[in-house]
């Protein structure tokens, strides 16, 4: 789960991370109070939406007094931002962030993130702050300091000494980073974070540092533990009919093809989107009922994926193991009768009970209901069926 | 012989009284999986599905030697669970619950290692031994017995591959899937390590996926040390970048853990790659003829 920026700053100033002042706006009159309040003679409008890259897209302004606050935030919300990390026609902005504007002597990059490979936490810093960490990476990999910290000793001084000297600061410097590195390390444990990001991490002319910016990605299966960052979840924020899939117990992510596909298990059901597209058509969505599939959640897969006026076609590709797929067959039926399937229905069963899962299909008669030997033939079909009625 | 569970396996189900733990465990005491036990705290010294319950593991292996465990604990007392059975000496872990925070295992994980215990999972289907014990929620029937190891990050996709070996004239010997999770606790290298020495297995189905470099690895580990054949798949090809698919481990994070690096990786280390899920079956036969012919 991804949280935004205002809130991922009170999260962290909570555990005592340094970071700008600041406060969240949803007008222009309310931005205006905002800067009012923070106190400063400059300040900075960004864009809250779930998306890296804003500076770039028009996400962030500077303004030199609050009618500039006034005017900035107007033209800002409901503009739709589209950043390098946005999918489609990007992002609407619905939320401000107003934040005091402060002077910078130098920038850094701080993260925290799992490393699967050694299966602990590694904190990565860099001197090229400001910067996106994956250009970096690639074009200068020597230039990103990666300190592991094994959960059994924690953060310890001298993981705090290898990112010291490694970004070259000075003994009094160090000091001051640690005053942020201690609390950040420890809020990302306790919140059960996925994924810490301060782009950019700013040393004042004063020596202190202090966040400029703070992006935080959270477990989800951890969030039964978390009741209070749950809460902030922005569904505004996310794809609605994954949003409401997730409600059903369903995975689905909608991809830009005409063929949509209806799966039990994860593996099996983006092999299926592989297979569609090897046989020459375009995946509309992977969609992964579970490994419990009923004739229930086939259902609310049909509505799902029959939203997306690409489709052409569906393929459904069941190995009943646990699940039965007479059962499914019936789903299927059933399915029919209550939405209004327009497209042709490629079946494909297999496994327990796929026997007589073929009986019930094909004394229902239906002539939109195609079934399928194999996954293959399957494949075939669907995608025949797509092109034909696009055709 | 096989590898890691057999005829002989002493198998104790932690959660044995849930819903989900009584539905698995009678389908894998129907298989013919030797279960001495259950677990469900509160409920010791009650008879479930004609298996003695315990309020601990503890005390359920020194009561019946139990030296496997099946868990079906909720996620927010899955790890706890792990835990608990490295303690009382279970020397194989086998974890099915869904869900469990990715920090719970890192740090169980670390945990059991120092007990020598080995855990399988979570968030998978389990193990099967075919014709021998099924520790898991797979459906036994599909996994004939024969000499073809399957090691498999998915379900389902274990299921179909399992039947397209089957349906090629062969058969498996041990079938393991290792789950989708971020940080799993028996990896791809780790049981090719034990078919090779397996008498029983004579060629590896190798089932990956999108997110993490586990293939990767095991690419360069088959190069150096397994001479037995390999027929590998990798799911996610046209998956998008970014996206969870499923599997809480399978998602591609910046350009790091496409299915084309993988299949890349393993191609260069000399493996034979189906490109599509539904030739899984036959390239490892194909292979196998090829082997046997020489």
């Amino acid at each position: 789960m991804n949280i935004h920026e205002y809130q991922a700053k009170k999260l962290l100033h909570f555990f005592g991370v340094k970071v700008t002042r600041g406060s969240k706006a949803s007008s222009p009159e309310e931005a205006r109070l905002k800067a009012k309040e923070i106190g400063s003679e400059n300040w900075v409008v960004k864009a809250q939406v779930h998306a890296g890259g804003r500076g770039k897209a028009g996400g962030i302004k500077f303004a030199k007094s609050l009618d500039e606050v006034f005017e900035k935030s107007e033209k800002m919300l409901g503009m739709t931002l589209k950043t390098h990390q946005t999918v489609g026609a990007g992002k609407i902005v619905r939320k401000l962030y107003i934040q005091e504007a402060i002077d910078i002597e130098r920038e850094y990059y701080l993260g925290i993130v799992l490393d699967r490979r050694h299966e602990m936490p590694v904190i990565m810093a860099s001197t090229a702050g400001c910067m996106d960490i994956e250009t970096v990476a690639a074009e200068t990999p020597e230039k990103i300091i990666k300190v592991g910290v094994d959960p059994i000793t924690g953060l310890k001084g001298y993981h705090l000494r290898k990112l010291g000297y490694g970004l070259k600061l000075t003994n009094a410097e160090m000091k001051e980073f640690n005053k942020i590195m201690i609390p950040l390390f420890e809020a990302y444990q306790k919140t059960d974070a996925s994924l810490i990001e301060i782009n950019p991490l700013v040393l004042k002319p004063d020596g202190e540092f202090i966040a400029l910016d703070a992006k935080l990605n959270f477990d989800d299966n951890a969030l039964f533990r978390h009741p209070e960052i749950a809460a902030m979840r922005d569904e505004a924020e996310e794809d609605a009919a994954e949003l409401e899939a997730g409600k059903y117990g369903l995975s689905y992510v909608k991809l830009d093809g005409n063929v949509g596909c209806i799966v039990n298990g994860a593996g099996l059901a983006m092999s299926t989107m592989d297979i569609i597209k090897l046989e020459g058509g375009e995946p509309a969505n992977f969609l992964d009922v579970g490994g419990n599939a009923s004739a229930e959640t086939v259902a609310r897969g049909f509505e799902l994926i029959l939203r997306d006026k690409n489709v052409k076609a569906i393929l459904v590709n069941i190995f009943g193991g646990i699940v039965r797929c007479d059962r499914i067959a019936n789903g299927i039926l059933e399915a029919k009768r209550q939405i209004d399937v327009q497209v042709p229905v490629i079946v494909r069963l297999d496994g327990t009970n796929a026997v007589e899962a073929g009986e019930i299909l094909k004394q229902a008669n239906i002539r939109q209901i195609l079934i399928a030997a194999d996954l293959q033939d399957g494949a075939k079909k669907a995608v025949q069926s797509a092109e034909g009625v696009s055709a | 012989m096989s590898i890691l569970v057999h005829k002989e396996s002493r198998v104790v189900v932690q959660g044995f009284t849930g819903k989900e733990g009584t539905f698995h465990a009678q389908k894998c005491i129907d298989y013919g999986t030797n279960i001495v036990a259950g677990v469900t705290p509160g409920k010791g010294g009650q008879c479930h599905l004609g298996k003695p319950v315990y309020n601990t593991v503890e005390e359920a292996v020194l009561s019946t030697k139990a030296n496997v465990s099946m868990i079906f604990v909720p996620p927010a007392y899955a790890a706890d669970a792990i835990l608990e059975a490295a303690d009382a000496g279970i020397e194989l872990i086998v974890c099915i619950t869904e869900g469990i925070p990715v920090q719970d295992i890192m740090y169980a994980k670390k945990y059991i290692k120092s007990k020598g215990s080995v855990l399988i999972g979570p968030n998978c289907p389990g193990i099967i031994t075919a014709g021998e014990a099924k520790i898991g929620i797979m459906p036994g029937f599909v996994f004939k017995p024969g000499r073809i190891g399957v090691i498999s990050k998915s379900g389902t996709l274990t299921y179909e591959a399992a039947n397209q070996v089957v349906l090629a004239g062969m058969g498996i010997s041990t079938a393991v899937g290792i789950g989708g999770d971020p940080i799993i606790g028996t990896d791809f290298i780790d049981l090719l390590k034990l078919f090779e020495a397996d008498d029983a297995t004579d060629g590896i189905v190798m089932i990956g996926e999108i997110g993490g470099e586990l293939e990767i690895r095991a690419a360069e580990y088959i190069k150096e040390h397994v001479t037995k054949p390999v027929a590998a798949f990798i799911a996610g090809q046209t998956a998008p970048k970014g996206k969870r698919m499923g599997h809480a481990g399978a998602i591609i994070a910046g350009s790091k853990g496409t299915a084309q690096e993988k299949i890349t990786a393993l191609q260069e280390a000399g493996e034979k790659v189906a490109m599509s899920p539904a030739r899984i079956g036959s390239t490892i036969a194909e292979l196998m003829k090829k082997s046997n012919s020489q």
